[in-house]
């Protein structure tokens, strides 16, 4: 069963309809990279699967539960609010620019929403947290707040807390953008040894090597649709579809 | 850490006694016949002081408790005009709009006489069992709330989006994002204009006394025209500077202790 599945999913802003009927299945323990020119929808995509955004047409199911069915026309209909709010534990996000809690410390920042939001047992979030942060290589920074900590360690904090409740896929929008090429090798690498424990992942990218390395599927959007996708190889080293093929060629 | 507050504390303590002894000074100026005998003449001058604060005390009271009812009430109230205010339910939202600008847009002194005289002049209720203080307060946290609500609307607003959509994607409900992500951010944010705020008000009290509350002022003035001296004004003067002292300490103190984050 797929971790997540969106079928034709349309999304307008006003009269601009920014996503012109999008398909994304996402297997358990596959890495895809969502590639693609700016303002091409990829955010908008990402935030229509968190729930941040209400698509208008299509339907996405978490683990086969469904978040948003459509109707007879096609129309989105939206699950209870209850039931959107089970469904966030299925997945995680990591934002460009971290969104962290300032007044919160590091760990609290990451204990905070397990313990008061999904009610699970303080010490057992707590013990995770830290062997989190271990894994972050963030141990010795648990009391710290966020403006004390570099870019890179921030996102690696966010990276953490958005992987506290065990989510089901973890989303990344461009987390890398906002940081210097020496941070953004650090949360790279920490992106790859999640990829080498199968760790489900969305991860929205300008980093083409970095994409082509870590994912299992490529997908290429331009204008609100899926143009081409399939392997690194196939997309990313040998596209068969010139749109595909003039985006790569800028970006090297 | 600790420590090193307090030089400046000492810093404005020793200014704060400036200001007395040469209030003292311009008052022994005021009447030099009396300057005889300093060690007598400072006695006595002393003993008025105390006779003056002594009498000042009531109407002391009446200011203090003025400052904090009007605190106490204005805070809340305030946050529930910013809601209103941001309401997306046009008629919430205008109504709201005016309300603050007529508040803010006319005196209180004229705000406390409407309260104070409304009742009588349109419904033809008796005063009677309608208290001058009471009064005071209701204007008060009337006029302090649209001070306020548009101190946390800008404190509010100011917040980044990011914030409400890392908590939404956690999964907390709306008024946990509020009280527990965006509130405390919002208090941080607005402390200096609220500290100004707080500062007037403690001036503003002496308002109080043209619907004949006996706060400090009013006294002070009774006294100045009854012994036909300055010196009462510059005691009720000197106490409301006490007052806004401490208030301006309390305040730092809160911003010193929100100081551990950004
Ligand atoms: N809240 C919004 N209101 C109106 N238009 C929006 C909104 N959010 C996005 N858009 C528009 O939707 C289009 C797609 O935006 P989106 O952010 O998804 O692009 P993107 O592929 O993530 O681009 P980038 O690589 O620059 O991040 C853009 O034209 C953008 O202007
Ligand atoms: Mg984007």
């Amino acid at each position: 069963m797929a971790v997540l599945d969106i079928k034709n999913l349309h999304k307008s802003f006003g009269e601009i309809e920014v996503l012109k009927g999008v398909d994304l299945s996402v297997a358990k323990g596959e890495v895809v990279s969502i590639i693609g020119p700016s303002g091409s929808g990829k955010s908008t995509l990402l935030r229509c699967a968190t729930l941040l955004e209400r698509m208008d047409k299509g339907s996405m199911a978490y683990l086969g539960d469904y978040a948003v069915q459509e109707d007879a026309s096609g129309n989105s209909i939206y699950a209870s609010n209850d039931e959107l709010r089970k469904l966030k534990r299925h997945f995680g996000l990591v934002f460009q620019n971290f969104n962290l809690f300032p007044h919160y410390s590091v760990i609290k920042n990451i204990v905070d929403a397990p313990i008061t939001v999904q009610h699970r047992n303080k010490a057992e979030v707590y013990e995770k947290a830290r062997e989190l942060l271990d894994k972050m290589g963030l141990k010795e920074r648990e009391n710290y707040y966020p403006h004390q900590l570099s870019g890179g360690q921030q996102q690696r904090v966010s990276i953490a807390r958005a992987l506290i409740n065990d989510p089901a896929v973890l989303f990344f929008d461009e987390p890398t953008s906002a940081l210097d090429p020496e941070l953004t090798q650090e949360v790279l690498k920490i992106i790859r040894e999640l990829a080498d424990q199968k760790t489900t992942m969305v991860i929205v990218t300008h980093e083409m090597n970095f994409a082509a390395e870590v994912s299992n599927k490529i997908v290429f959007i331009d204008q609100g649709v899926i143009v081409e996708q399939g392997t690194p190889e196939e997309v990313i080293y040998s596209p068969k579809i010139k749109r595909t093929q003039e985006f790569l060629a800028h970006r090297k | 850490m600790k420590r090193n507050n307090f030089l400046p504390s000492f810093v404005k303590l020793s200014t704060l006694f400036v200001f007395f002894a040469s209030s003292v000074v311009v008052c022994a100026i005021d009447n030099p016949q009396e300057a005889t005998s300093v060690w007598s003449g400072v006695a006595e001058f002393w003993q008025e002081i105390c006779g003056i604060v002594n009498t000042l005390g009531k109407g002391v009271l009446y200011s203090i408790g003025l400052f904090f009812l009007t605190i106490l009430f204005a805070f809340p109230l305030g946050l529930i005009v910013a809601f209103a205010r941001m309401s997306k339910n046009p008629i919430i939202c205008n109504v709201t709009r005016v309300y603050i600008s007529i508040m803010r847009g006319t005196p209180l002194m004229l705000q406390l006489l409407i309260v104070y005289f409304g009742p009588y002049y349109v419904f033809g209720m008796s005063l009677k069992n309608y208290p001058e203080f009471m009064a005071a307060v209701i204007a008060f946290v009337l006029n302090y709330s649209a001070y306020f609500a548009e101190i946390y609307r800008g404190g509010i607003s100011s917040i980044p989006v990011g914030q409400y959509e890392a908590a939404n994607v956690l999964g907390y409900s709306k008024n946990q994002t509020f009280f527990k992500i965006i509130l405390p951010q919002v208090i941080k944010r607005i402390l200096p204009p609220v500290t100004n705020e707080v500062i007037t008000l403690v001036k503003d009290t002496s308002l109080a006394q043209v619907i004949a509350v006996v706060e400090t002022f009013t006294i002070a003035k009774q006294l100045a025209n009854a012994q036909a001296s300055m010196l009462p004004l510059i005691c009720a003067g000197v106490y409301y500077y006490i007052f806004n002292f401490i208030v301006a300490m309390a305040m730092e103190r809160i911003e010193k202790k929100l100081n551990y984050y950004r």
